[in-house]
């Protein structure tokens, strides 16, 4: 870092220029390039590593294919036909529909199990940690597939109820649609919400439920005047962990999702493989990245919104 | 306060009642996979068809699976080593230093926990394609060293933000130089956090699929193995008795890691 830019930190960091005299201009110095040096390998990294390729998405999103050539004059009709063809408007609208559905259920779900960990479990709580979040280490690949063998035409559910004898002919229903993907979704990513929800349960001051019990709150009044507002950041944290992986899902679509159940991924992973229609995939990948983003951004404002008003 | 007791008791079973469905909901669809592995027939339907061992023989003797294993195994390793290193320096910078870009670096830094996966894998492959590399597992070892940085980071800042600064000023006031400061007084006192973030990045690496699928070509990970072979039905026994190694695998992993991080860091709220 060159003298220059480390004035400029030290004029924009009062803090550090809060330092005892002695060594302070000795920290003063390094603060802000000892900063830089140490976060530029990782920063470089990404930088580098992510950033080029993105410019190269976008890059590719304004060009157009003729089978293998690509045509480098650059043109908006990759994303005219994203922002118009009905199927693609389909798509994303299914993708966010069944990606919000997933995470709020998930959400929903693990709300009290998080509870339960932070104020219920007083011993072997480690045992407890383990047990909720052993499922979520294996293969996740195998755990979506579980349930194509579970829903299947002659699956678990079908050959089950057919040897009890309740059904004479397998249930087509089960598998190949949008809901199929939804339970799968909300079985692969459960485990996911509950860390983020139980960080933030703990870190409630025990005192103020105390008090809040003291000055004659029911469990119910104290629960949703105290506890659940002061959860609210783990909860938001939650979802936006659960949503943006789960709207770019490739896995669970593809294998339980069938025809009716695609999502945006897969018509993307499509436009690499059979479509062949790369600036096509490209302008698909760009759109979603921008709605996602989007869509995410407006999430964590209305909700600061809510929070600033409850809390 | 007796009704507020019989209250919170009553609460508290209903929780644990929620949390008993919760952890059936989880452990029946996965315990299929031991199940049926030892089933003998290709179906897996009921009736079970009687016990056999011989899923897990085929399995030992398939080459292509051992390679894929190997290569899983590589990437893996190379990826949580090379991404908690490059983290152990930015989550330093981030929690110790206060400094103008900051925020901005972390942001940056922390972007491929805010994008689809799927977007990364393109973008990555896209570039490689245009500079002519080929692909293979450096390519995805790159893809996973991006992708287990943040998670690394967030592990490490957490461990670092835990400890009081001041053990360092207090070597260096002492003499130590920054160089001796680190490897004596702040590389102990990571070291739980070090561990922690080498797992996790291994067992993210070493599970992960959409990065693998886009950029490995015939140098296949296991996630892309299996993958292949989720299409052929007569292969499927022989994947869930994979699946209940992998099963056994990690829940070992994971108690192992466990119990060395011990009780740390849970025990915080009374």
């Amino acid at each position: 870092m060159t003298a220059l830019d480390t004035d400029q930190a030290a004029v924009a960091t009062p803090r550090a220029a809060r330092r005892p005299a002695g060594s302070g201009r000795q920290l003063l110095k390094t603060e802000a390039s000892k900063g830089w040096a140490l976060m530029s390998p990782a920063l470089l990294t990404i930088v580098v590593g992510l950033g080029g390729p993105i410019v190269m998405l976008l890059l590719y999103s304004f060009w157009t294919q003729h089978y293998i050539e690509i045509d480098h004059t650059p043109t908006f009709a990759n994303y005219q036909q994203v922002l118009t063809q009905p199927i693609y408007l389909n798509v994303f609208l299914r993708s966010i529909l069944i990606a919000a559905g997933a995470t709020l259920t998930t959400v929903l779900i693990c709300y009290p199990v998080a509870y339960f960990l932070a104020f219920d479990v007083k011993k072997h709580r480690l045992v407890w940690m383990v047990l909720i979040t052993l499922p979520f280490w294996t293969s996740y690949l195998l755990r979506v597939f579980t349930w194509k063998i579970i829903l299947g035409y002659n699956g678990i559910i079908n050959s089950g109820l057919k040897g009890v004898g309740l059904i004479d002919k397998p249930l087509e229903f089960l598998l190949y649609n949008p809901f199929a993907v939804y339970l799968t979704l909300v079985y692969g990513w459960a485990t996911f919400a509950i860390l983020p929800i139980f960080v933030s349960l703990d870190k409630i001051d025990r005192s103020y439920l105390e008090a809040a019990t003291d000055l004659g709150d029911t469990a119910v009044e104290r629960f949703w005047r105290i506890t659940f507002p002061l959860s609210l950041p783990g909860v938001i944290a939650a979802f936006l962990v659960i949503f943006i992986p789960t709207v770019g899902d490739y896995v669970t679509p593809q294998l339980v999702g069938g025809p009716d159940g695609l999502m945006i991924a897969n018509i993307i992973q499509s436009q690499f493989g059979k479509a062949n229609n790369f600036p096509l995939g490209a302008a698909l990948s760009i759109t979603s990245m921008v709605v996602v983003t989007l869509i995410a951004v407006g999430f964590v404002w209305m909700s600061r919104r809510v929070t600033e008003r409850i809390g | 306060m007796a009704g507020t007791a019989v209250r919170k008791m009553s609460g508290s079973g209903w929780r644990l009642a929620w949390v008993c469905v919760f952890l059936l909901f989880l452990y029946l669809p996965i315990m299929l996979m031991p199940l049926f592995s030892f089933n003998d027939g290709i179906y897996v339907a009921f009736p079970l068809k009687g016990f056999t061992t011989k899923w897990y023989a085929q399995l030992f003797a398939n080459e292509a699976l051992a390679h894929a294993l190997v290569n899983s195994l590589k990437v893996a390793i190379a990826a949580s080593l090379i991404s908690t290193g490059l983290a152990i320096f930015a989550a330093k910078a981030f929690t110790r230093y206060e400094f103008k870009g900051r925020q901005l670096g972390y942001g940056l830094i922390m972007a491929p926990m805010i994008l689809p996966e799927i977007m990364v894998g393109i973008s990555l492959f896209l570039i490689i394609l245009a500079l002519g590399l080929p692909l293979g597992l450096y390519t995805v070892l790159f893809g996973h060293v991006l992708f287990c940085m943040p998670f690394a980071i967030s592990v490490l800042s957490s461990r670092l933000e835990g400890f009081d600064k001041s053990l360092e000023e207090a070597s260096l006031d002492l003499g130590e130089s920054p160089l001796m400061t680190f490897w004596r007084v702040t590389f102990p006192l990571t070291m739980p956090g070090i561990v922690s973030s080498l797992l996790l990045c291994f067992t993210i690496s070493f599970d992960e699929f959409i990065l693998a699928f886009f950029l490995s070509s015939t140098e296949t990970t296991l996630p892309v193995y299996i993958w292949g072979q989720l299409r052929f039905p007569a292969k499927l026994p022989e994947v869930l008795a994979l699946g209940s190694l992998i099963l056994v695998g990690t829940t070992i992993l994971i108690v192992a890691a466990q119990s060395i991080r011990g009780e740390e860091g849970m025990t915080q709220g009374r």
